[in-house]
């Protein structure tokens, strides 16, 4: 009973950050005291922090590998930006916030489809087989798009590999991306993402799935001679994790009024495997902090100009010795007693 | 402990060199400010580069006249469309009152519709998709549109009669490429070219032995090239290892093949290309602008240099014609700059120019044959290789292409005047019918 009240406060704590943080933002934005600048990153950084959250799902709680994060994300946000674009088109849904969710919920279910077909073959081998393919699924899925031509004509969806020439107004144009979106993504809407992203990783990792999951991260024979479903339940981590980095895309393609597939490439899916891996591998509200603050960084560091990635590469590198050290370790945890505790816990897991 | 120090020092020496940064930055009162979005780092860094640097050229320029002074604020984007919203909320922040921007076509997309809200004005020295400048009033384009490109090179290819057989080797990661190699292909249907291969690659690729032995088994007499100059020189040395050799011809991605560090140039000889600007040009304006751009930065200046320091004079006289201050908001830039670009006419570099109300630029494209590692007007180094009769075929063709621009603008006003005659004497015409024929029906009645 003493230990699910503490999960519970912890969980509490991770919504009130993520309620406060929303409230200062807003309100800060309504005051017109905020840089336009900072402004702009707003949702960016929901995107962001959802990717990263979805993917410590994957890193941290199942203890596997991805290295294809953002395949799931131009997945949703492809996906997303035709049904907004289709829904408006087919049965002139003018109301944007129900066009947003919508565009989300298509968004998350073809990620998520995605992720089905990726984690059905490769989930029940043993070794890091998942990275490998995940890997060259970011790879595929961009190339794919790149060849990709989408276009509404009436209502009607039209789909073409590799030529141009179908009728109707091109919503997405091969290599030129889609273009001319309509921009309906909101803070409001990404501070609701988190919370949903929040709700369902969270009751996920403490539920009894979520104790089957760790328990298959840990010591597979040991769980297997348990009678878990090791296949079933390493999916269950996988896929969840496909449709939030789904439903994360599809906010960022309807922010911007041009996006292209060359956005989703390794890079991007590394920068979220490192907002997790400085968040803490299985650290859900580390990671939060680590995304927000690791995107916001480059934009503050444009005072450096050409060196500002060099500048935000020894920062990398100082956060991460600053927070393996034992010097730091002792200092956090004379502040914060359980600090030292939960991080060692965690961190263990990340071997 | 010695971490911690160290760590400490580290910080402060942060702190101070953001603190100085930042008062370097402090802005002078009196100056127009200009924002610059382009890709200063990362996979497209050369171009964002080149363009900084043709334009910092320029504002020098500019503002030694004494007239007008210019503030400039150069903001990375690395080619990608969030940070270049990002850039460009900077500029934002900065209190620019113009952009030039962004380099690249993606980019330029996302801030381009960002900058429609704001009324912001925007001027793009290089992004050359019809999508940059679709629906907005407020984006001009320096460069010439991808479907233009197209065009004019089936247009070129067939009125030359360079080649029977084509084949086409593109990227079709990019949509530079992709959309060049769209209008050629519909072009070159409707003017009865033969494209007899078609092949593709990605940025990653560095094998084009697949694409080349493609072409030669088709028995292709032209390779066409509407890609950048990397790709293209490898291509020229695998068709070289292979003993085929077409006519290639590139359009204005291919300007810059001269200048890759271990390329053989002798490769290159003989390659077509459609390129708005040419180095060794002889005007006075090329000379002087690739003079001073080797002094300062000891390189040749490719198109995209060009293409920016265009951008900062075809602002200048835009600015002068508006007559724009810098107390004015960019929303008021706006609208005066909208109205005074379609009055406007430059010679820069890249050629003369006018902008018509959709944002697209009207330039005569000029085709460059590469001979002896330099590039020589085509339609000389078919008659005679001297580069002297180069020289004053450039002259002649300038004279030639003012002369025409002279020629057609009578002409249109001719045409339309004699149309407006023409209308009002059917008018007339049928008035008078009408008038008789009433009369007739009286007649009858």
């Amino acid at each position: 009973m003493k230990k699910l009240s503490k999960t519970t406060l912890g969980n509490f704590l991770t919504y009130a950050l993520v309620i406060v943080a929303f409230i200062i933002c807003q309100s800060m934005v309504n005051a017109g005291a905020m840089s336009r600048s900072l402004r702009g990153q707003l949702i960016p950084i929901c995107v962001y922090i959802v990717m990263a959250v979805s993917l410590n799902l994957t890193v941290g709680i199942s203890g596997e590998l991805s290295l294809g994060h953002a395949g799931f994300m131009s997945v949703g946000a492809f996906s997303g930006i035709v049904a907004s674009t289709w829904l408006q088109a087919a049965f002139g849904l003018e109301n944007e916030v129900v066009r947003l969710i919508l565009a989300m919920v298509f968004g998350g279910v073809f990620a998520g489809i995605a992720g089905v077909i990726i984690g059905v073959p490769v989930l029940r081998l043993r070794g890091d087989y998942l990275a490998i393919v995940t890997l060259a699924f970011g790879e595929i899925i961009r190339n794919v798009f790149n060849c990709l031509y989408i276009s509404i004509d009436a209502g009607r969806v039209h789909i073409s590999f590799n030529s141009p020439n179908i009728p109707g107004e091109m919503l997405v144009n091969g290599p030129a991306g889609a273009t001319g979106v309509d921009r309906i993504a909101t803070f409001a809407m990404g501070f609701a993402l988190i919370l949903f992203t929040l709700f369902v990783v969270l009751n996920l990792i403490h539920s009894r799935s979520g104790r089957a999951i760790m328990a298959v991260r840990d010591n597979r024979i040991a769980a297997e001679s348990m009678g878990i479903n090791v296949t079933k339940y390493r999916m269950m981590a996988f896929v969840t994790s496909a449709v939030l980095a789904g439903m994360a895309g599809a906010l960022y393609g309807l922010n911007y009024s041009s996006v292209q597939a060359s956005k989703f490439d390794f890079n991007t899916s590394i920068l979220v495997l490192v907002f997790v891996v400085l968040g803490g591998i299985g650290n859900i509200f580390g990671s939060i902090i680590a995304a927000a603050l690791l995107t916001v960084l480059p934009e503050l560091l444009r005072a450096f100009s050409d060196y500002r990635m060099l500048v935000y590469a020894i920062v990398l590198i100082l956060v991460m010795l600053a927070t393996n050290s034992p010097a730091a370790r002792t200092f956090f945890g004379r502040i914060v007693p359980k600090f030292r505790t939960s991080k060692a816990g965690k961190g263990g897991t990340a071997a | 402990m010695k971490f911690a120090k160290t760590l400490v020092a580290m910080v402060l020496a942060l702190a101070m060199v953001l603190t100085m940064s930042s008062v370097a930055m402090a802005e002078d009162a009196g100056t127009i400010k200009i924002g610059l979005i382009g890709p200063m780092t990362g996979a497209a860094a050369s171009y964002g580069t080149s363009v900084r640097q043709g334009v910092e050229l320029a504002v020098e320029e500019v503002n030694g006249l004494g007239g007008v002074q210019i503030e400039l604020n150069a903001q990375d984007d690395e080619h990608d469309q969030e940070l270049s919203i990002n850039a460009y909320n900077t500029l934002w922040d900065w209190g620019a009152q113009m952009i030039i921007g962004c380099v690249t076509t993606g980019p330029c997309v996302a801030v381009g519709a960002e900058a429609y809200n704001d009324r912001m004005f925007m001027l793009t020295p290089s992004a050359s998709s019809t999508d940059v400048i679709a629906d907005k009033d407020n984006v001009y384009q320096l460069c010439f549109t991808d479907p233009a490109q197209g065009s004019a090179s089936a247009q070129y290819i067939s009125e030359h009669g360079l080649g029977t057989k084509i084949a086409v080797i593109y990227n079709n990661a990019d949509a530079y490429s992709t959309g060049i190699y769209q209008t050629f292909e519909a072009a070159a249907a409707e003017l009865g070219l033969e494209i007899v291969s078609v092949t593709t690659f990605t940025d990653d690729t560095t094998d084009f032995s697949v694409q080349v032995t493609e072409a030669r088994e088709a028995g292709a007499d032209l390779v066409f090239l509407p890609i950048y100059y990397t790709p293209a020189s490898m291509i020229l040395q695998q068709a070289n290892s292979m003993d085929y050799a077409p006519v290639f011809f590139g359009v204005d991605g291919m300007d810059g093949i001269l200048n890759i560090e271990g390329f053989d140039t002798s490769l290159a000889e003989g390659v077509m290309l459609l390129t708005p600007f040419s180095a060794d040009a002889t005007d006075d304006l090329t000379v002087n602008f690739v003079t001073k751009y080797e002094e300062a930065y000891g390189a040749t200046p490719d198109q995209f240099a060009a293409d920016g320091y265009d951008c900062v004079y075809t602002l200048y006289a835009a600015i002068n014609e508006a007559g724009i201050t810098a107390d004015m908001s960019a929303e008021e830039c706006c609208d005066l700059l909208i109205a005074a670009m379609q009055n406007i006419e430059i010679t820069g570099v890249t050629g003369t120019m006018t902008w018509s109300a959709t944002g697209e630029v009207t330039k005569t494209p000029t085709a460059v044959r590469i001979e002896n590692g330099v590039y020589v007007g085509a339609d000389v180094a078919e008659e005679a290789a001297t580069d002297e009769a180069a020289a004053d075929e450039v002259a002649t063709e300038e004279a030639a292409t003012d002369e025409a621009a002279a020629d057609e603008a009578a002409t249109d006003e001719a045409v339309t005047d004699e149309a407006a005659a023409d209308e009002a004497a059917t008018e007339e015409a049928a008035a008078d019918e009408a008038a008789t024929d009433e009369a007739a029906t009286e007649e009858a009645a």
